[in-house]
């Protein structure tokens, strides 16, 4: 038995702990700032950097990327070293993940704020950044798996499991749902249209949630649970058998984000379905956790550490429960599009990776710092703020929610619409916007008090960049393979494991992606759509930049209530053009699918100047920018090749006469406009993002009438 | 656009029941491998994490005495 010496890599936990509390306190600090803007709309002081399209990408971009992203890595080069009773594969590629992960959270709130979008949410960051983002991941996967493959301890303990899994998906969605076609620097087109686009969008999104904030935190509370519980999970078994069957399954439900949409039915089912199952493997992770502290409930009492996990890991089983729930159909119906669904979110985000995040922090500073925490009864507060701010964040939104959504569908005996107007719908729930904000503010008030007492007790410890420890590694000569031994022997070797993880979620991927190229044939194609116009176009890139899609929809459901309200029900052939797809996840304002020629140029021009003109009482901001700013002309050209090649049937040479179209086009606007009175300038953006309002589910009409 | 290559494949719904079929295939190789591990072996996994060599920094004593009544 030959002892081996060796020192721990406390340097990079500690800078991604930093990290996490810094951009955590961003994160919120935004959180905080739009959900007041949804009630006081002047909070965007007029500018475009501050409103609420372009916030709303940075909150959840930071709270996801850079908050939980920076959570999980400190988690995992603390623990995974620990576990594996070796150092970190590589300080070099430990740096370059460190500093280049930073990089792009700093290139992603630049860029944001700028503008600069793909649109797609969870994922709008533009192209370099999304190839500098696989890069880093990449690095950090090597540094991953190389250190596992070094390490001194012979089996590979279940959180190097999910680790591993988070590593390898994440990769593969996030390359999936990224591949577009370059027009400029700095704008892209995704290669999917439409449907399509919408369905690797759902398959990316849902499963970033399962792959991002999902499965590395419960390697975290394999992990960490045990150690601030002081006994081993309550049972390994079920870690395995949750495990392969959550990875299996997860992959599987992303259509479940669609339901009521213009995918085909039989895809529709598939992700319901798949989610129902999906309660079972979540549940199993769930009371694996809670039932780990089975006999030290106790202890609970005292520490707020366990405090923290505690309520993180109820917090996943109600959101894994109302996951599944709001997949059904009939709940889909009510909660899609409305605040219930952001207060789900909510539950998973603040409650499971917030407080998950917030224990290992209390309980892993103290540990890097030789020292123990300075304040229990201050994290005992934060704890209780935190608890607080949760439940007065997301019962507010359900409740609005719920209301908001059943005034929607109310009938008045003659058969109309109950509240027509849809202004009256939000005006109802203002009440629980401001208690959300509230709710939030406490939160984030939890936040500040952790910043502190996580200050002192850095600055009473000492902190040791290199921890000495020692180990026997294990005995690498090859044991026979005798019957029942293959799952260990797969454990074991974490290439072949990696492997393993790889085709259990490519299956599902697959079976998911698939149909998305053949939706071509799945889609009966009209006739009378056709592509956008130079300066409809334009209009949209305007559209896309502002972020409109983040409180208009643009699918109109086929429910009685949708058709009265904004029109004939969206078909999957009107948006054979749409790259990207714009159905937008949440109404805050209208539908806008079928918006074309429902009010006039006038309408749209003194609407975007100022909403509170023509419908007073509304809560959109102001955009008087796109009055003043100047249309950009010269990309479109660019635009317009990058769009046949996508696909789209612009004529050969199209591009150089789109200019002289787009400028024609134009023209004729800025005369209607003049025609009531309105002496507008044709080159400013406003005339493009009319052009495209206009435009919005209109093509389906002419066919009416030539029929 | 690549998007056209495979649109030519036939009988897509037959997708999710040959991975539905494959689920359950691997669902059952899992609860079997898991009935018939052994104890010992679980035991000693499920213990990686708290093998950790550097207690002796914990300061908090409650926590040490707690791990040795446990032992």
């Amino acid at each position: 038995m030959n002892v081996e010496k060796f020192k721990y890599d406390n340097y990079y936990p500690k800078l991604f702990a930093l990290a996490t509390i810094f951009w955590g306190v961003v994160a919120l600090l935004v959180g905080v700032t739009i959900a007041i803007q949804l009630y006081v709309p002047a909070l965007n002081l007029g500018i475009p950097y501050t409103t609420f399209g372009r916030l709303r990408p940075l909150h959840t971009n930071a709270a996801i990327f850079a908050f939980v992203g920076n959570a999980i890595f400190a988690g995992v080069y603390y623990s995974l070293q620990r576990i594996s009773k070796t150092r970190m594969f590589s300080d070099v590629l430990s740096k370059i993940h460190f500093w280049g992960w930073q990089l792009i959270i700093v290139a992603a709130a630049v860029t944001l704020v700028s503008g600069i979008t793909t649109s797609k949410e969870y994922a709008e960051l533009e192209w370099p950044i999304d190839i500098a983002i696989a890069v880093v991941w990449v690095v950090f996967g090597i540094n991953m798996i190389g250190t596992l493959m070094k390490r001194r301890e012979k089996h590979i303990y279940v959180a190097a499991w999910f680790y591993i899994a988070t590593f390898v998906t994440v990769a593969v969605l996030h390359i999936g749902n990224s591949i577009e076609l370059p027009v400029t620097f700095l704008k892209s087109y995704s290669v999917y249209a439409g449907v399509q686009d919408a369905l690797v969008q759902w398959w990316y999104g849902h499963n970033a949630v399962a792959f991002f904030l999902t499965t590395p935190f419960l390697g975290l509370m394999y992990y960490y649970l045990p150690k601030a519980a002081n006994r081993p999970v309550f049972s390994y078994k079920l870690s395995i058998l949750h495990f392969w069957t959550l990875i299996f399954i997860y992959i599987w439900a992303g259509p479940h984000h669609l339901l009521y949409s213009a995918l085909p039915n039989w895809a529709q089912s598939l992700g319901t379905v798949f989610s129902i199952m999906l309660w079972m493997p979540s549940w199993g992770g769930m009371l694996n956790g809670l039932l780990t502290l089975r006999g030290a409930w106790d202890k609970v009492r005292d520490d707020p550490v366990l405090k923290f996990f505690v309520i993180g890991v109820t917090a996943y089983g109600m959101s894994t429960f109302e996951g599944p729930m709001l997949s059904l159909k009939n709940v889909n119906a009510l909660a899609h599009f409305t605040d219930w669904v952001p207060a789900h979110v909510h539950v998973g985000t603040l409650g499971w990776n917030g407080f998950m995040t917030f224990g290992m922090l209390y309980w892993m500073v103290p540990k890097l710092w030789k020292t123990k925490l300075y304040s229990r009864k201050l994290a005992t507060v934060h704890f209780w703020i935190g608890t607080l701010g949760i439940v007065a964040w997301v019962i507010p939104m359900w409740w609005s929610g719920i209301t908001q959504s059943l005034m929607w569908k109310e009938f008045t005996e003659l058969g109309l619409l109950k509240y027509p107007n849809f202004l009256e719908t939000v005006l109802q729930i203002v009440p629980m916007y401001i208690i959300r904000s509230i709710g939030g503010t406490l939160y984030f008030t939890g936040l500040l008090i952790l910043v502190y007492n996580l200050y002192k007790t850095m600055k009473q410890g000492s902190f040791v960049p290199e921890e000495e420890a020692e180990a026997v590694p294990y005995d690498r000569t090859p044991e026979p393979l005798k019957y029942g031994m293959i799952h260990r022997y797969i454990e074991s070797k974490t290439l072949l494991f990696t492997a393993l993880v790889f085709l259990a979620i490519i299956v599902g991927g697959l079976v998911e992606v698939i149909p998305t190229y053949l939706v071509k044939s799945n889609i009966p194609t009209i006739a009378s759509v056709k592509p956008y116009t130079p300066l409809e176009l334009q209009g949209r890139d305007i559209y896309i930049r502002e972020a409109c899609n983040s409180c208009h929809s643009q699918l109109v459901r086929p429910f009685r209530s949708e058709v009265e309200r904004y029109g004939e029900y969206s078909k999957a052939g009107e948006f054979v053009y749409d790259h990207p797809f714009l159905w937008g996840s949440k109404r805050t304002g209208p539908d806008l699918h079928r918006v074309g020629k429902k009010y006039s140029n006038m309408w749209h021009y003194l609407h975007m100047q100022d909403p509170r003109q023509m419908s007073p009482g509304s809560l959109m901001p102001r955009y008087p920018w796109l009055l003043e700013w100047d249309m950009d002309k010269e990309s479109i050209p660019a635009k317009i090749s990058a769009m046949r090649t996508l696909g789209v049937p612009y004529p050969e040479g199209y591009e150089n006469q789109a200019i002289a179209d787009l400028e024609k086009q134009a023209n004729e606007i800025a005369n209607d406009l003049m025609q009531s009175g309105i002496d507008a300038d044709p080159n400013k953006d406003i005339i493009a993002l009319i052009a495209y309002l206009q435009r919005l589910g209109t093509d389906i009409k002419k066919e009416v009438a030539e029929k | 656009m690549f998007s056209n290559l495979l649109s030519s494949i036939e009988d897509v719904s037959v997708y999710p029941v040959i991975t539905l079929i494959l689920f359950v295939f691997a669902f059952v190789l899992v609860v079997i491998r898991l009935v018939f591990m052994d104890k010992e072996t679980v035991n000693e996994m499920k213990n990686i994490p708290l093998e950790d060599d550097n207690e002796e920094f914990i300061t908090n004593n409650e926590n040490k005495n707690e791990k040795t009544q446990n032992i």
